[in-house]
């Protein structure tokens, strides 16, 4: 459940990579400020097994399909929220840019998607309340439980209003939240198991793993509520802002161009460049008794509809299919060229 | 200065798991011996070796390197001195470029950027791996990365260098060439291996570990000619100095001559 | 595990382009990513129907893959696996939105497939320049531009050691993986059980592994700070990089270039 570059409007994509810029930033100063310098190689190797784990699949129980963990609970519950933050949006970077999984603008969605709710709002809420000072199995099991279906319910659900927000796609809200939600109860509920044997695992094995991560949390609850207020707040914020994009403009560079240059609409530059090149192609089409013309027109423009007032920027013509054609020739033949001349 | 003896006295270490890895080891290396720790697996090598800087502390006992007894507060001092180059160079190689990884340790010393080019610079010549220092360490083959793991800890000039097996899983050429780099280093060598015949070419001294205690400790042909005291310690004579498989005939610590019968009977020729 | 070992196989390929030497490889790390910020932001920028004018936008990928001497198919091929996710979400387009946008002839096309075609023209834009950025510069540059521009050192160094690790542990992950296959028969064994104490075992090697580090880290005097250098700089050519592919890209934004040169020749030829 990747959000991508592809979904997004700009409004969007940027204020979440603000908003995930912003707590990358806050979470390198507290791990800064822990001056545990053996969580640096941690961290890192810690990525790298994120990584490498989610490449190994296993066999869904009842269904034969097979899948990944996702590991947000997992990485949380050994480093730390914040540790655990910075590491998830780590792996989620090498992922944008070696398996392109979603995209750079998309990156700032996806680390709050799955970075945010594990560190900051399941571990101190749940897990921390749940497990307590002294871990036992029973405890363990359902904390895990309980905050991998949490993380799970709203990472998806970040990624429908984000897409919704967006505009991009036409999913109405309700049926892509129809979608979405219960199938990530399931996954979600198989998240739980899988984290909660591997949290076992570790547990029986090297129980100090977990007493120390535990210890090494953030010590009284205000921090983290102080950040989840103020995340809210900031939520608040930039979604007021951006239901004002939206509404308003459903293109927010567009209206921030037209702002900077001062044009009403974007039309207006036909008079431009348009209009130039307009005046040219009258001077330049010659030859005015050429036989092309007797032909008759298999597809003219006229029949661009206009009941949508988008479609008048479709550029839909068989103008545009025409010049569509020309530039990607173009396109990949000055790549040709300039391979060539190398 | 006498800043390159490593003193041993009683050194006890138990882990947290209650594993009793070290019971009672003494021993003193002076200034520029070769010395091979050998034993069984779970002897207490690698134990013994995280105490040389500092990174296991004693649970009793002491360890004094030179003028200096190790503790907390000479703990700087002693890792400059001492120059740990571990079994898996994966984990010694974390920095992205061969150049920044032998550039950490002169970096952590204070050293300028232009003094630690020149030393990196140096260093990876002496190693022989100058060409890959812009290479990231995963894309080195095995040799070249334990080479270039010899150079990290090379660049911080130490006086003591020791190593947790340094051959392991090197190809024979490979291995040649890094006993031919340790028997140029001038200091101190210290070094663990189950590789007996390069202890055997490199050492004059060895030491035998044994259920954590120093069971022996002597002239390296005089322990690899006492049989029995080496099937004790699960340890055998080194291959260079058994009889040859074929003709029975023994041969001489380091020689290089073959054994003629070998070639005629290995049906190389048929 | 063919599969992991793809994905590794893959990774290193697209790691390697960039040691390739060439102008565009040369040029100073946060000219590129800047170029490809504004190139992303342009692409997402345009409305859901809008199709034409994002094919003048491919002029970039096909210089850039030309002057770099990338690899155009392997390139093509990493694109072609577009994000599942984004497939699925497009696909509901022409089911929701059947309102007709154009006539091709006689055929009406909905603002559904119109939009949904725009979507995946959209991601092979934004993922190939994912990719290109990744071939013509290297992650570790990328990190150290984005440092440069304001990253947390923190991360950076996240970041970096993630990368370096990568290498290491997805061949202990898919060499542990394998072993489970071959053991697993029929399909039976890879369930939840099995992989649960895989990953554990993974997990707590992957644990001894960052103490080891950090051992190798402490005995070349690391004391919590990371010292860098390198030398780059921002010069005339990385400036005329950034301004000359933002300059078009703000052009192509604002003038559907594709109308316009089919206006142009259709003109000539009405």
């Amino acid at each position: 459940m990747h959000m991508a570059d592809a979904l997004l409007s700009p409004a969007v994509g940027g204020a979440m990579c603000a908003v995930s810029a912003g707590t990358i930033a806050y979470c390198s100063r507290k791990v800064r400020q822990e001056l545990d310098d053996k969580k640096v190689p941690l961290m890192g190797v810690l990525g790298a097994f994120l990584f490498a784990a989610q490449m190994i699949n296993f066999t869904i129980p009842a269904t034969g399909s097979s899948g990944h963990i996702g590991g947000g609970m997992l990485l949380t519950i050994l480093l730390g929220p914040y540790a655990a933050f910075l590491t998830i949006a780590s792996v989620l970077v090498v992922q944008s840019l070696f398996f392109a999984d979603g995209g750079l603008l998309a990156l700032g969605c996806n680390i709050f998607n799955m970075g945010f709710f594990p560190a900051f709002l399941a571990y101190p809420f749940i897990y921390k309340k749940m497990v307590g000072n002294n871990p036992n199995q029973t405890r363990l099991t359902l904390a895990i439980m309980v905050s991998a279906i949490v993380c799970l319910q709203l990472g998806p659900f970040g990624v429908v209003l984000e897409t919704v927000l967006s505009g991009v796609s036409s999913l109405p809200f309700s049926t892509f939240v129809l979608l979405m939600q219960p199938i990530h109860l399931a996954i979600g509920a198989v998240e739980g198991l899988v984290t909660v044997a591997v949290v076992t695992f570790v547990f029986k094995a090297r129980p100090e793993i977990l007493q120390g991560a535990l210890e090494a949390g953030p010590t009284g609850s205000r921090p983290v509520r102080t950040v989840v207020v103020a995340f809210l707040v900031a939520a608040l914020f930039i979604g007021g802002i951006v239901s004002l994009f939206a509404s308003k403009n459903p293109d927010g560079l567009e209206w921030a161009i037209a702002k900077v240059t001062g044009k009403e609409e974007l039309e207006a530059s036909k008079q431009g460049l348009h209009g130039v090149l307009a005046d040219l192609q009258q001077k330049t089409a010659f030859l005015p008794d050429y036989s092309f013309r007797k032909q008759p027109e298999p597809k003219k423009s006229e029949t661009v509809p206009v009941q949508k007032d988008e479609a008048g920027k479709v550029g839909t013509s068989a103008a545009g299919l025409v010049g569509t054609m020309i530039v990607l020739a173009l396109a990949f033949l000055s790549g040709l060229v300039l391979k060539k001349r190398k | 200065m006498s800043h390159h003896i490593v003193e041993v006295k009683n050194l006890r270490h138990v882990y947290s798991d209650g594993t009793v890895a070290l019971k009672d080891a003494s021993f003193r290396i002076t200034h520029g011996e070769s010395v091979g720790i050998i034993g069984a697996n779970g002897a207490g090598k690698s134990t013994l070796l995280l105490h040389l800087n500092g990174y296991l502390e004693p649970t009793s006992g002491n360890i004094r390197i030179g003028d200096i007894p190790l503790s907390k507060g000479t703990l700087p001092d002693i890792r400059r001195t001492v120059g740990m180059v571990f079994q898996d160079p994966d984990d010694q190689l974390f920095m992205p470029t061969v150049f920044d990884d032998v550039a950490f340790g002169p970096f952590n010393l204070g050293m300028a950027v232009a003094d630690v080019e020149q030393r990196v610079t140096e260093v990876l010549e002496l190693v022989g791996a100058n060409h890959l220092r812009d290479k990231p360490p995963y894309n080195l083959s095995g040799g070249e990365k334990k080479r270039v793991a010899i150079a990290t800890v090379l660049s911080m000039s130490p006086d003591i260098l020791v190593m947790d097996e340094p051959t392991n899983g090197l190809d024979p050429f490979a291995r040649r060439q890094l006993m031919a780099l340790i028997r140029d280093f001038k200091h101190t060598r210290i070094f663990t291996s189950h590789d007996l015949d390069m202890v055997l070419e490199l050492c004059e001294r060895v030491i035998v570990l044994h259920e954590g205690e120093v069971w022996a400790d002597g002239p390296t042909l005089e322990i690899f000619n006492n049989e029995k005291l080496l099937a004790e310690c699960r340890l055998e004579k080194p291959l260079s100095m058994q009889g040859c498989p074929i003709c029975g005939s023994g041969r001489l610590a380091g020689s290089a001559i073959p054994c003629p019968k070998s070639y005629a009977s290995s049906g190389f020729d048929s | 595990m063919d599969s992991i070992n793809k994905a590794v196989l893959d990774l290193k390929r697209l790691d390697l382009l960039a040691n390739n030497d060439s102008s565009i490889h040369r040029l100073d790390a946060r000219a590129k990513v800047l170029v490809t910020c504004v190139f992303i932001i342009c692409i997402v920028s345009y409305g859901r129907y809008e199709l034409a004018a994002l094919f003048p936008f491919f002029i970039f990928p096909a210089v850039i893959i030309a002057l770099a001497d990338l690899p155009p198919l392997f390139i093509a091929r990493k694109i072609a696996l577009l994000c599942p996710f984004v497939l699925v979400v497009g696909m509901f387009n022409p089911v929701f939105d059947r309102e007709v946008l154009l006539h091709l002839g006689s055929f009406a096309v909905s603002g559904g497939w119109v939009s949904f075609a725009s979507i995946v023209v959209r991601s092979i834009l934004t993922v190939g320049a994912a990719f290109i950025l990744v071939g013509v510069t290297g992650f570790t540059a990328v990190c150290q531009a984005l440092e440069r521009l304001g990253m947390p050192q923190v991360f950076a160094v996240q970041l970096l050691f993630l990368y370096r690790y990568i290498f290491v542990l997805t061949e202990e992950a898919g060499r542990a993986s394998r072993a489970r296959e071959l053991r697993a028969c029929g399909k039976k064994g890879l369930g939840i059980r099995s992989f649960s104490s895989l990953i554990g075992h993974l997990l707590l090697r992957t644990w001894q592994r960052a103490e080891r580090i950090h051992m190798a880290m402490l005995a070349r005097g690391f004391t919590g700070a990371f010292h860098a250098h390198r030398q780059s700089h921002f010069g005339k050519s990385e400036l005329m990089f950034v301004l000359g592919w933002s300059t078009l890209f703000i052009f192509l934004r604002l003038q559907n270039a594709s109308q316009l040169l089919g206006k142009l020749v259709t003109g000539l030829f009405p």
